[in-house]
C-alpha cells in the first residue's frame, strides 16, 4: 500500500496532568476522506490539535508526507501543507471577510487556489467581502473558515465539525464542497458529531473512545452495526436524517 | 482669565500628547501580548538618557530624536525575546513580577550610568522661538509636541486598521492560536510590537525631556500616570488611549493650576469614576 499522507504512532497528549490521547495511532492515505467519530470529550478535537502542535504530543510520532512534524512549531507544521478548519470557525471577528482571506493568502503555498478563484467559488463571500467577521451568519462563517484554509492550497484538510450549527441545506452545501475538494485530490481528516454527514463523506471511519482509537472500518460497517452506534457513538441509527447529532 | 485658560489648555495638550505616546505602546503591547509591562516607564527615561548621550556626542537634537527611540526599541526587543517570551506560558503574576523586576534593574542601571542629578535637555534651535496664539505667545516646541502626538495617533490608527500588518495584529489580538494555524510565526510579531511600544516610549522620553527634565524616579512617575490612562482608555484600545490621555492630561494640568493641594488626587478619582461607570456597562476591549 502507498505511503500515508499523515500517520500518528502511539501519540500521547496531556493537558496538564490529564492524559487525553492515549497511544493514538492512525493513518490517512492520499486522496482519502477519513471521518473521526466518537462521543463528546473522547479526544477527537485534541487529535486534530495535536497534529497541529497545539499542544505538541508528550510522546509518539506524527509524520506528514513522510516527515516528522511532532514537536515543531504550529506555523511550520501548517506551512508544510495542512489546512485547519477549526471547531467554531474561529473567524477573526475584527477583520473583514476580505481581510480574513487576504491574511491567509499572504501565507499561502503556491497552488491553483487564488483569491479571485476563491471569490468565484464562494459568491456569497464576494458579496460580503467588506463585512466584519462578527457580522457573518454561522453558515457564512463556516464557508469563510473553509475558504480561508483553501486559499493556502493545503495538501490535506483537518476539519473540526464543519456541519455544526448549520441548517440542513447548508450541511448539504458543505458536504458538496468537501466532496468537490476531495475529487480534486485533497485528503481530509474530518471530525464530526453528525453521524449521517460523517458517514456520507467518508471513505473510512475511525471511532474514538476515552482517548484511544477503538474501531476502524468502512462506513457501511457502522450503518449495519447498531452495537457500535449505541455504545461508542451514543446514537441509534434512526430514520430521520439528523439523528446523528450526539448530545 | 481667557489667557490663563488658553495657556493651561495648550500645556494640557502638550502633556496629554506625551502621555499618549507612553500609553500607545503600553496599550498595544497589552492588547497583543496580554502582558502589562511595568518596565514601560523605564524605557521612557532610557530614551531621555540615550538622547542626552547622543546630544553630547553629536550636538544634534534630531540625531537624538532618531537614535534614542531606536536604542529603547532595541532594549525592548531584547527584553521580549530573551526573557518575556519564556513567560507567556506562565500566569500573569509571574509576568508582572518579571517586568517589575526589570523596571527596578533598569532604574538602578540608569542611576549608575547617568548619575542622580536632574538633567536638562535643550530645545532644538529651529523650535526655540514662540508662536502667537490668541494674543499669547506659546513656545513653538510645545506646539510641535502636540502635532507629533496627533500625527502618531492617526498614523498608528491607520496602520492598525488599514494595512496587512495591522490586520495581522488585530487577528492576533483576537485569536493568536488561529493565527499560528494559518502559518504565521507570531513570536516575531510579538517582538516587533513590543520593540515598537518601548521605542515610542523612548521617543516620548526624548521629546518630553526639554520640558519635563530628566531625573531618577521619573520612570515610575510616568508609569503610574500611564497605567491610569490605559485603564481609563481600555486596555488594548488605541483610540481609547488617545482620548484618555487628553482627559487625564487636561485634568492633571488644570488641577495643578487651580487646586494644587489635591491635584494628584484628581486623576485617581477620575480613574475610579471611569471604572465605576464601566462596571455598569460594557467591558469588552479590542484594538481599534
Amino acid at each position: 500500500m502507498e505511503q500515508p499522507i499523515i500517520s500518528l504512532r502511539d501519540v500521547n497528549t496531556y493537558y496538564g496532568e490529564s492524559h487525553i490521547l492515549q497511544s493514538v495511532s492512525l493513518d490517512v492515505f492520499r486522496g482519502e476522506v477519513v471521518s473521526l467519530l466518537g462521543r463528546n470529550g473522547v479526544g477527537k478535537t485534541t487529535t486534530l490539535q495535536t497534529i497541529l502542535g497545539v499542544p505538541s504530543p508528550r510522546s509518539g510520532e506524527i509524520r506528514f508526507k513522510g516527515e516528522i512534524i511532532s514537536g515543531i512549531k504550529t506555523s511550520d507544521i501548517v506551512r508544510r501543507g495542512l489546512g485547519w478548519v477549526p471547531q467554531g470557525h474561529r473567524i477573526f471577528p475584527t477583520l473583514s471577510v476580505s481581510e480574513n482571506l487576504t491574511l491567509a493568502a499572504s501565507r499561502a503555498r503556491p497552488g491553483s487556489w487564488t483569491l479571485p478563484k476563491i471569490y468565484d467559488y464562494f459568491p456569497r463571500l464576494q458579496e460580503r467581502r467588506n463585512a466584519r467577521g462578527d457580522a457573518l451568519s454561522g453558515g457564512e462563517q463556516q464557508m469563510l473558515a473553509i475558504a480561508r484554509a483553501l486559499v493556502q492550497n493545503p495538501d490535506m484538510f483537518l476539519m473540526d465539525e464543519p456541519s455544526e450549527g448549520l441548517s440542513p441545506r447548508l450541511v448539504q452545501e458543505v458536504g458538496d464542497l468537501i466532496k468537490d475538494l476531495n475529487r480534486q485530490g485533497v485528503s481530509i481528516l474530518l471530525v464530526e458529531q453528525n453521524l449521517h454527514f460523517a458517514l456520507d463523506m467518508a471513505d473510512r471511519v475511525l471511532i474514538m473512545n476515552k482517548g484511544a482509537i477503538v474501531f476502524q472500518g468502512k462506513p457501511e460497517q457502522i450503518r449495519t452495526n447498531p452495537l457500535l452506534c449505541g455504545q461508542l457513538l451514543g446514537v441509534s441509527m434512526g430514520k430521520e436524517p439528523r439523528s446523528g447529532l450526539v448530545n | 482669565m481667557l489667557e490663563f485658560l488658553t495657556v493651561q489648555s495648550l500645556n494640557g495638550l502638550v502633556y496629554s500628547m506625551v502621555l499618549f505616546l507612553l500609553a500607545l505602546g503600553l496599550s498595544l503591547t497589552f492588547g497583543l501580548l496580554r502582558v502589562v509591562n511595568l518596565a514601560h516607564g523605564a524605557f521612557f527615561l532610557m530614551g531621555a538618557y540615550f538622547g542626552t548621550t547622543v546630544w553630547g556626542l553629536t550636538h544634534s537634537f534630531w540625531a537624538a530624536v532618531v537614535i534614542a527611540p531606536l536604542g529603547a526599541a532595541l532594549m525592548g526587543g531584547l527584553l521580549e525575546k530573551l526573557w518575556l517570551q519564556r513567560f507567556y506560558v506562565r500566569d500573569e503574576l509571574d509576568q508582572v513580577i518579571l517586568t517589575f523586576g526589570f523596571a527596578l534593574v533598569f532604574s538602578d542601571l540608569m542611576k549608575v550610568l547617568w548619575g542622580k542629578d536632574i538633567r536638562g535637555f535643550p530645545t532644538p534651535s529651529a523650535f526655540s522661538g514662540a508662536v502667537e496664539i490668541a494674543n499669547i505667545s506659546f513656545p513653538s516646541y510645545r506646539l510641535l509636541l502636540i502635532l507629533v502626538g496627533v500625527a502618531l495617533f492617526v498614523i498608528t490608527w491607520l496602520a492598525i486598521e488599514r494595512t496587512r500588518i495591522g490586520a495581522l495584529i488585530r487577528a492576533s489580538v483576537a485569536d493568536r492560536v488561529m493565527v499560528s494555524g494559518l502559518g504565521f510565526d507570531i513570536r516575531l510579531l510579538f517582538t516587533i510590537v513590543f520593540a515598537f511600544g518601548t521605542g515610542i516610549a523612548g521617543l516620548a522620553g526624548v521629546l518630553g525631556a526639554p520640558i519635563m527634565g530628566i531625573y531618577p524616579g521619573l520612570d515610575f512617575e510616568v508609569l503610574i500616570t500611564t497605567l491610569i490612562v490605559v485603564v481609563v482608555g481600555g486596555l488594548g484600545s488605541i483610540a481609547g488611549a488617545f482620548w484618555a490621555s487628553l482627559l487625564i492630561g487636561m485634568a492633571e494640568t488644570f488641577g495643578k493650576a487651580l487646586v494644587p493641594e489635591v491635584a494628584s488626587f484628581i486623576i485617581f478619582a477620575l480613574m475610579a469614576g471611569v471604572l465605576l461607570i464601566r462596571a455598569w456597562g460594557r467591558d469588552e476591549e479590542e484594538v481599534e
